[in-house]
């Protein structure tokens, strides 16, 4: 982080379109995050912002357009994916953990057959992760036991076990229980107050402002607007915007 | 007529009915000729103890060949179906069609005598080696449909979170799918092997020496060499002895999978 990177932008969204079949889901969308930089998308379900995240780690295959990640163009097919996927930690809204492994092997799988760990250091590395997110007491627990809040905990130290450079946040509280979004909120303000980059698609308006650098609002495939996230939220200047947040704040 | 009063006359009809029927068939039964032909017991008690040392313990070995045999090439049959590789899907595909839509009984009869007697070639294990291949060969066709339909039911979202690590497709489906997708599938797959027990009677066409006979075999030598039934009874108590635990788990594990996980 004390070393001037070699690229301008962590992810740099270039015209990117992505359509399933006639329906066109993003339409031209110029987007990026720097480095250290937080930045929350936000927008009426069916706007495209999930689908704009999982573009930047190859989930979903642009239509056209490009995205690079630390430089790297993701469509290349000289780009090793795997390589680039493995510095990008991702959160999904429904945890995904894997549930025929405990928590300790969920957190280990990917450094031992990706990064080439050994079993040692990669259980050490779980277990560093695991206390970050407040539960080393978990280690040898199956997923199922685990609360949704919990579970998501576990899969945010899943995404920092491969010590990524950045991280993708797929609406990670929309499936909890309201009194455990909190606990995965923490998580993630202490995860930016260490400097991550992140992108986040949520709904957490207040988590929004006091967390993000920039406030990304989409509707129907395309950005509407954009900037400081205190100023977007209390002074929003498009019709859409102030129309969508007039029903969620 | 009261609703009540309607139904418990209904149902006395139906009680019966249903003990006339047991009466009608104990007074019509020739009891004494049923118990010569099929419960003679110094005829059962001859059988002993070769029906448990060589016809069943055949009866299990062909059976775990036969299951281990089509595991692994229904393995192999339910990737290449899943394959993104298009000509791999059509072999699949064509190999399940084929062998469901066929008799077991004329493939393994293809297999003991016509193939070896076209292309000159010995089986090994003779008959019951080359019955045994063409055993494998049929059950590989439905263990692969039950295998791919239980890599299907793992969630799309284990396969994006395994990518999302960077983990190769490899890797993904040995570590993450197919662990789940077995656990899926452990309940059909232990009815394939209840049926493919009592599908290694159909390996009595292949004609085998004593030492290779399974129950139907030995049973059915049994009732020519005595002139009676009995080695039919034991045979049947024989693989109910296996089958019937076997059909008890499976409902066992089902009942505790619906539960949930």
């Amino acid at each position: 982080m004390t070393s001037t990177p070699a690229y301008e932008h962590a992810i740099d969204v270039q015209q990117l379109h992505k359509s399933f079949g006639d329906n066109e889901v993003l339409k031209g969308i110029d987007f990026h995050v720097d480095d250290g930089e937080v930045v929350c998308v936000i927008g009426p379900s069916g706007s495209g912002k999930s689908t704009l995240l999982r573009c930047v780690n190859q989930l979903e295959v642009p239509t056209k357009g490009r995205v690079l990640v630390e430089g790297v163009d993701m469509s290349d097919p000289e780009t090793d994916l795997n390589d680039v996927r493995s510095r990008i930690g991702m959160v999904f809204q429904s945890f995904n953990l894997f549930p025929h492994l405990t928590v300790t092997a969920n957190l280990t799988l990917a450094q031992r057959r990706v990064k080439k760990r050994g079993k040692a250091e990669a259980e050490k590395c779980a277990l560093k992760n695991l206390a970050r997110v407040g539960l080393e007491d978990k280690a040898d627990a199956y997923p199922a036991h685990l609360s949704g809040g919990q579970q998501q905990r576990v899969a945010i130290a899943r995404a920092l076990s491969m010590d990524p450079d950045l991280m993708l946040f797929d609406e990670p509280t929309s499936a909890l229980d309201p009194e455990l979004v909190g606990d995965v909120l923490a998580v993630m303000k202490s995860l930016a107050s260490e400097g991550m980059t992140m992108m986040v698609v949520t709904h957490e308006m207040g988590f929004a402002r006091e967390v993000g650098d920039k406030l990304v609002f989409m509707d129907e495939g395309v950005i509407m607007e954009e900037g400081d996230p205190a100023e977007v939220l209390s002074n929003p200047q498009h019709a859409r915007t102030q129309e969508f947040l007039s029903k969620v704040l | 007529m009261k609703r009540t009063t309607k139904t418990r006359l209904t149902r006395g009809v139906m009680y019966a009915i249903f003990v006339a029927a047991v009466a009608a068939l104990v007074l019509a039964a020739d009891w004494p000729a049923i118990q010569k032909a099929f419960f003679n017991v110094e005829i059962a008690r001859e059988l002993f103890p070769d029906v448990v040392v060589i016809a069943a313990k055949n009866t299990i070995i062909y059976t775990a060949i036969a299951f281990a045999g089509g595991m692994v090439l229904g393995l192999v049959l339910a990737l290449m179906k899943l394959s993104p590789v298009a000509p791999y899907r059509w072999v699949a595909t064509a190999y399940i069609e084929f062998f469901r839509g066929l008799p077991a009984l004329l493939v393994i009869f293809t297999f003991a005598f016509a193939v070896p007697i076209a292309f000159q070639w010995r089986p090994p294990g003779g008959s019951a080696g080359a019955g045994l291949l063409a055993l494998i060969i049929v059950s590989a066709a439905y263990i692969a449909e039950t295998i791919r339909a239980g890599i299907q039911a793992v969630p799309k979202g284990q396969v994006e979170a395994a990518h999302s690590l960077g983990m190769p497709a490899g890797w993904t489906m040995v570590s993450v799918v197919l662990p789940q997708a077995f656990r899926i599938v452990i309940p059909p797959l232990t009815n394939e092997l209840v049926v493919l027990i009592k599908d290694t009677s159909l390996l009595f066409i292949a004609g085998m020496a004593l030492s290779q006979q399974e129950l139907t075999t030995f049973a059915r030598d049994g009732v020519s060499s005595v002139g009676n039934s009995t080695p039919l009874t034991i045979a049947a108590l024989m693989y109910l002895a296996v089958t019937l635990p076997l059909t008890r788990l499976v409902a066992y594990m089902e009942r505790r999978g619906a539960r949930g996980r």
